[in-house]
């Protein structure tokens, strides 16, 4: 159910035993839900990776999907302590293998001449992505996958000088009938 | 009364009224005006208790829940009114105990903006309670009010904040009095659909156990489960053992009641936890104080577990089977398909080992707490409405008053919150009118909440108030003495007031115990007081330490029956 993180991952270093989670939890659209929900993770060490929250098709509910790092024993506590508050509706969790997971990234960048421009449109092409501003000096690219494959176009896009890149965290829905 | 001409703070009280609130504890203040006004101008049944500190408030309505099972409300201010009852919701919300706490409020718009006495209320009650409301609209009142009671009173019950707002108080209300609850991730109601294969597996192991225990805790209490848990006792020939907050849903003085279990339960109850080969847990949640290391508990036992919190399953300890549900539910449907199993060898081994390892104190060399609490047993035979706080005394009390009946041992288990005890019997005297009521504290925790003395003299109420009293933070001092040196730091409790006096100076009358000879006939006395509360003030021996004890974090196995003659290493165990 969970998967080890490797360094296409997460950049940076990991604590060894430490694994990436994704939570799909659908709440209540209400004030300081989100906090009870923090709460439960920040009390047990864990610390929040990626965050996604949006109102969901019926106004009263929002879905969260969170990516959350820490120890993977603690997790089916983290599911039941979540389940468990009252304005929680449901939380799963998912993993690549039964979610499909997606995730946004808008990255900016200077090119300096025309044989820049191509090298880099050539890269965005490859990813299935997007120039979203174009300027003489600078690009912004949209590319949408799931983790690795975004990891793998900021790897890309690094022989560029990058001024900022902006990631929406994952989002996950279940594959196939199953609700997620 | 006119529903259009109600305010919202009219609106709330005819709720509370209705869901069969019976007394508010409280204390007035600015942002709760409103409502405090309310109590004035609305007709209800229910009766407002002016207590001397919120905490004290708190702690009323935790005992009064605890000795009926029902809740009772509390209603406060803003800002430190609202901070004053962190400490009470967090016992409460340990313990399982329903309760609805109002918290007056800022006017909306002024949140956030540092006014006088506002204070994040909602943010900072958040972890120490089941639920809370922060309420933006005068017409949810009625509503939240209701759910804030549905929430408390079901499932795992505990403790509900609903925050409100000066305006949203005070301002005309023209909503629908009796709206529907709307608590579409809450479901209660399925902790009486109990798991037919799970009772199935259960059934399995407790047929193969020769040397079964059933441990019973507050989720039996709280299921009203004990005419249930008595008749499974009853089928298998099975031995009971309760936790400290289980005391009395098992008949303490049964053939086959072991009493408390844990650090400083019966010996023979853990002797038994650690040589049984099944460990039928009802309704506890396997507390350190209980499992001593969990890599060890019931290491040779089968365990099957029976909790309303699904979240308690796996959290501690593995069982081999969960039943998830009412404890009750889940105790008739093992009642229907249990027979006798053989254990009458096991039973007479635990015979034995109350005969070699009884509870016991020394009647020599000073006055014993223990003796104290022994005496009071006897006199009151056993049938008082005990509220302990938190310490030495509490675990003597737990050992040396058994209680036989539920309801009647209100004690902080979880939080240990030092204070509680005075107050939550006054709890439950509001709650039990007829009843006789003890608390039984310590020097130390009843300082803490002293200031009650004048809510229980106005009311004139009958409890009786036992200050067991070693000027010293006793139980602290004696892991001192164990584990460091018998260094004592910060346990000296000079400069202890004279308690009969202080007793005298609320209109109080109160008892004097110095030596042993004087317990029997200075408690009857105190017990036959009939003209309101008394207080007895028992001087009682400085360094005496509570046994058995098990260190924390230690196995069972490492239980102390008796003074280590050995220096003891630190305990690997958090507290």
């Amino acid at each position: 159910m969970t998967r080890t993180i490797t360094t296409s991952d997460t950049p940076g270093t990991a604590d060894p035993g430490e694994v990436i989670h994704t939570l799909s939890i659908f709440v209540n659209n209400k004030a300081g839900v989100l906090m009870r929900i923090c709460q439960v993770f920040a009390r047990r060490g864990y610390n929040i990776e990626s965050l996604v929250v949006a109102q969901g098709r019926d106004p009263h509910f929002s879905r969260m999907t969170i990516g959350l790092k820490g120890a993977p024993e603690g997790l089916e506590q983290i599911i039941k302590q979540v389940s468990k508050l009252i304005d929680v509706i449901h939380c799963y969790e998912h993993t690549s293998a039964d979610a499909v997971v997606r995730e946004m990234l808008l990255i900016k960048f200077l090119v300096e001449d025309g044989q820049q421009r191509t090298d880099a449109l050539q890269i965005i092409e490859h990813f299935n992505g997007k120039t979203v501003d174009l300027t003489p000096s600078s690009m912004v690219a949209m590319i949408t996958g799931d983790s690795p494959k975004v990891d793998a176009a900021v790897g890309m896009l690094s022989q560029f000088d990058i001024i900022e890149t902006v990631r929406t965290g994952k989002v996950v829905m279940a594959r196939g009938e199953q609700p997620t | 009364m006119d529903n259009n001409k109600l305010d919202g703070a009219q609106a709330l009280l005819k709720t509370l009224n209705e869901l069969g609130i019976e007394y508010i504890f409280g204390y007035s203040g600015g942002a709760a005006l409103p409502i405090f006004d309310a109590l004035e101008t609305v007709e209800t049944k229910m009766k407002f208790i002016l207590v001397r500190h919120e905490q004290g408030a708190v702690h009323m309505a935790d005992g009064y829940a605890r000795a009926t099972g029902r809740p009772a409300a509390v209603l406060v201010t803003s800002g430190p009114g609202a901070g004053n009852t962190v400490s009470g919701l967090m016992t409460a919300q340990m313990d399982s105990v329903p309760m609805i706490v109002l918290t007056g409020q800022q006017v909306l718009w002024m949140l956030g903006k540092d006014a006088f006495q506002e204070a994040d209320t909602f943010s900072i009650t958040m972890p120490v309670v089941k639920h809370n409301f922060l309420v933006k609209d005068t017409n949810d009142l009625p509503r939240i009010a209701r759910e804030a009671h549905h929430i408390a009173t079901t499932g795992r019950p505990g403790p509900v904040l609903v925050d409100i707002p000066k305006n949203v108080s005070q301002d005309p209300f023209s909503g629908d009095l009796d709206p529907e609850v709307n608590l579409p991730g809450y479901h209660p109601e399925r902790a009486f659909e109990i798991d037919e294969e799970a009772v199935e597996s259960a059934v399995k192991l407790i047929h193969q156990s020769r040397r079964p225990i059933i441990l019973a805790g507050q989720g039996c209490m709280i299921a009203r489960a004990g005419d249930e848990l008595l008749k499974l006792s009853r089928t298998l020939g099975c031995p009971v053992t309760t936790t400290l907050l289980g005391k009395g849903i098992y008949p303490e003085t049964n053939d086959h009641a072991l009493g408390m279990v844990g650090m400083h339960g019966t010996a023979y109850a853990n002797k038994a936890i650690v040589e049984a080969d099944l460990i039928l847990n009802v309704g506890s949640r396997f507390d350190d104080r209980i499992i001593g290391q969990t890599e060890k508990f019931g290491a040779n036992a089968s365990i099957i577990h029976i909790d309303i919190d699904p979240a308690e399953m796996n959290k501690m300890i593995s069982p081999d089977v969960q039943i998830i549900g009412d404890a009750r539910a889940a105790l008739v449907e093992l009642n229907k398909r249990v027979d006798e199993i053989d254990t009458a060898e096991w039973l007479k081994h635990l015979t034995g080992l109350k005969k070699k390892y009884p509870l016991h104190y020394r009647k020599q060399g000073g006055l014993r707490m223990q003796q104290v609490i022994d005496e009071l047993y006897n006199l009151t035979r056993g049938e008082a409405i005990i509220s302990t706080d938190v310490g030495q005394h509490q675990m003597w009390a737990a050992q040396f008053y058994k209680c036989n009946a539920p309801y009647r041992w209100l004690s902080s288990g979880g939080a240990g919150t030092m204070g509680f005890g005075f107050p939550a019997a006054i709890g439950a005297q509001f709650a039990c009118p007829d009843e006789l009521v003890v608390a039984i504290v310590g020097d130390g925790g009843f300082q803490m909440t002293l200031f009650e003395l004048a809510t229980a003299a106005l009311h004139k109420l009958p409890l009786k108030i036992l200050v067991l009293n070693n000027h010293y933070l006793g139980m602290v001092r004696q892991w001192q003495e164990l584990f460091f040196d018998d260094r004592k730091s910060g346990v000296d409790l000079e400069g202890n007031p004279d308690f009969v006096k202080l007793a005298a100076a609320y209109g109080i009358q109160g008892f004097n115990i110095k030596r042993p000879a004087d317990v029997s006939r200075t408690l009857q006395k105190a017990l036959d007081y009939k003209e309101g509360p008394c207080l007895i003030h028992a001087e009682c021996y400085k360094t005496d330490n509570v046994f058995p004890m098990i260190p924390a974090g230690a196995p069972l196995e490492d239980m102390l029956i008796e003074p280590p003659k050995r220096k003891m290493a630190k305990p690997v165990g958090s507290t």
